[in-house]
């Protein structure tokens, strides 16, 4: 079952004349891990930017086609892409959380970073703020690490626990789907590890599009996998099938490591 | 033949950077010998009238603090704007317009306040000369907040947005803590700027003998009373001049030093 439907989605940058993203068609699965690969410039990134409209920060972009993303109350999908109202892209981008290649803490306390989203989202009741921070950050694997310094500034824990207190960020709100961005491509090994431990782990409760450059990871942690080659999606399928046995010869050259 | 191309080269540049030291070496040395020498606590606690400098002192910081109350919040919306929200040519256009009333002439802007501000009023006031100093402070404050502003990354913005935090939020909350520190530094440094000046204040505050807090006449000024002192024939009067360009010195380099200090606390 699906939690995001793309439909013949295209998006062109501001300026630009040729599509970024051509009629692409794919579905983000409920509770599993979708990974997006491919080389460079493939369109991963704008594709899974488009799944919260993010490029809105920037004017001018155009957007064909449709992106559908399923109300839980009501059961029905509804186009993200018709969304006017800033209350209405609020409401999207609590809903589809994200996370990016740089850790991007920012300069408040810990507390005041998790409880960011929330107060956002209107929760003003100070036993409720402080009970939903410790759940994500519980959830998130980093309270053992940060429970006594709640009120330090963010900004001087590591790359990985920044990593993870905006992933804790991100959960606090109760996303229903998270946009993963390149997020462990500039940590080390160890923190690469946590991360990936705790996504796997995140998708009991939301649904996961990442985007990685790293097929080992892909093919690590994801249920599904869709391979993207210069703004076309060459091939989507279960990530076992696109490792073991890829039914186009890109896909094959691509994760054999012949080009890319 | 390359050796010695890189010693002569390596060569001059030490002598011209001892030929630039040594002239505010000299400077300084004079500064401190010719104002210590006059100097003595009860300029503190004097007016002019009576020989001292407190009046001066007092109004000069007035009219600077003045000067920052207008072309802070000025000066720090505009650069926000240039940043944040302008896009393509305008913002640009106000950034090259801020860049050339940076490097306009100080006593340019006085003969503008004097002509917009002291002849309306029929007189020389503490508000022309706080409004002279302001308009020199504001392109400095949009040029600090611009720069300081661009650096801040562009995911640290995105990031709130994705967190559904609508734009003007981000700014308030994330992006401008994140380069308040060196905001803050680039204020102290156009505060040292504007509290040593004295071409803006010429015929817009002038200067007066007496403490008054009376915005509305002539106001007491350290640096035009040291141009006027430095004018009279009595020693008495060029020794108060030498005293006084000592303690401004000293205030400007305490502000200086401090902004320095809070900028490398921080990072």
């Amino acid at each position: 079952m699906s939690v995001m439907k793309i439909k013949k989605f295209s998006f062109t940058y501001a300026g630009v004349d040729h599509p970024s993203l051509k009629s692409i068609t794919l579905p983000i699965q409920k509770n599993k891990i979708t990974a997006l690969i491919g080389p460079s410039g493939c369109g991963k990134s704008t594709l899974l930017r488009s799944m919260n409209r993010i490029h809105d920060l920037y004017p001018g972009n155009k957007y064909d086609g449709k992106i559908e993303l399923l109300n839980e109350e009501s059961g029905k999908f509804e186009n993200i892409l018709e969304i006017k109202k800033e209350n209405e892209f609020i409401e999207l981008r609590q809903k589809v959380g994200m996370i990016f290649q740089k850790p991007t803490p920012f300069p408040m306390s810990i507390f005041d970073n998790v409880a960011y989203g929330l107060k956002i989202a209107g929760i003003k009741n100070k036993s409720e703020l402080s009970d939903r921070v410790e759940i994500a950050l519980k959830g998130s694997a980093l309270w053992k690490e940060v429970h006594d310094r709640l009120n330090k500034s963010a900004m001087g824990l590591s790359g990985g626990q920044q990593q993870r207190l905006c992933i804790a960020r991100a959960v606090a709100v109760k996303p229903e789907v998270l946009l993963f961005d390149e997020p462990t491509s500039a940590l080390d090994p160890i923190s690469t590890g946590a991360i990936e431990e705790l996504i796997v782990e995140l998708k009991k409760d939301v649904s996961i599009a990442i985007v990685t450059h790293n097929m080992q990871q892909a093919s690590r942690i994801s249920d599904y996998t869709a391979f993207m080659y210069l703004g076309d999606l060459i091939e989507y399928d279960k990530t076992e099938n696109i490792f073991l046995n890829p039914k186009e010869q890109q896909t094959e050259d691509y994760i054999t490591g012949r080009f890319g | 033949m390359r050796l010695l191309i890189n010693k002569i080269f390596l060569g001059l540049s030490i002598g011209s950077a001892l030929i630039g030291l040594s002239f505010l070496a000299w400077i300084l040395i004079t500064l401190f010998m010719k104002g210590l020498g006059s100097f003595h606590f009860s300029l503190f606690l004097n007016d002019l009238i009576d020989g001292g400098l407190r009046n001066l002192i007092i109004g000069q910081m007035i009219l600077a603090g003045l000067a920052s109350l207008i072309g802070i919040p000025l000066g720090m919306t505009a650069g926000i704007y240039i940043q944040e929200y302008g896009q393509g040519k305008y913002a640009s256009l106000i950034r090259d317009l801020s860049d050339i009333m940076m490097s306009a002439p100080s006593i340019v802007i006085g003969a503008f306040v004097y002509a917009i501000v002291v002849v309306p009023m029929g007189g020389t006031s503490g508000w022309a000369g706080a409004i002279a100093l302001a308009i020199m402070m504001i392109p400095v404050v949009i040029n600090t907040t611009d720069s300081m502003l661009s650096l801040v990354p562009r995911e640290l913005r995105e990031a709130g947005i994705a967190l559904g935090a609508s734009k003007y939020k981000v700014i308030i909350d994330i992006v401008i803590k994140a380069a308040k520190v060196g905001i803050m530094t680039g204020i102290l440094l156009a505060f040292a700027r504007i509290v040593g000046e004295t071409a803006p204040l010429l015929f817009t505050s002038e200067t007066s003998n007496y403490f008054t807090l009376n915005l509305n006449e002539s106001f007491p000024s350290l640096t035009v009373s040291i141009y006027d002192l430095a004018n009279e024939p009595e020693k008495s009067s060029r020794d108060l001049a030498w005293a006084a360009s000592f303690i401004l010195t000293v205030m400007v380099l305490i502000i200086n030093l401090t902004g320095r200090f809070v900028t490398r606390n921080k990072k």
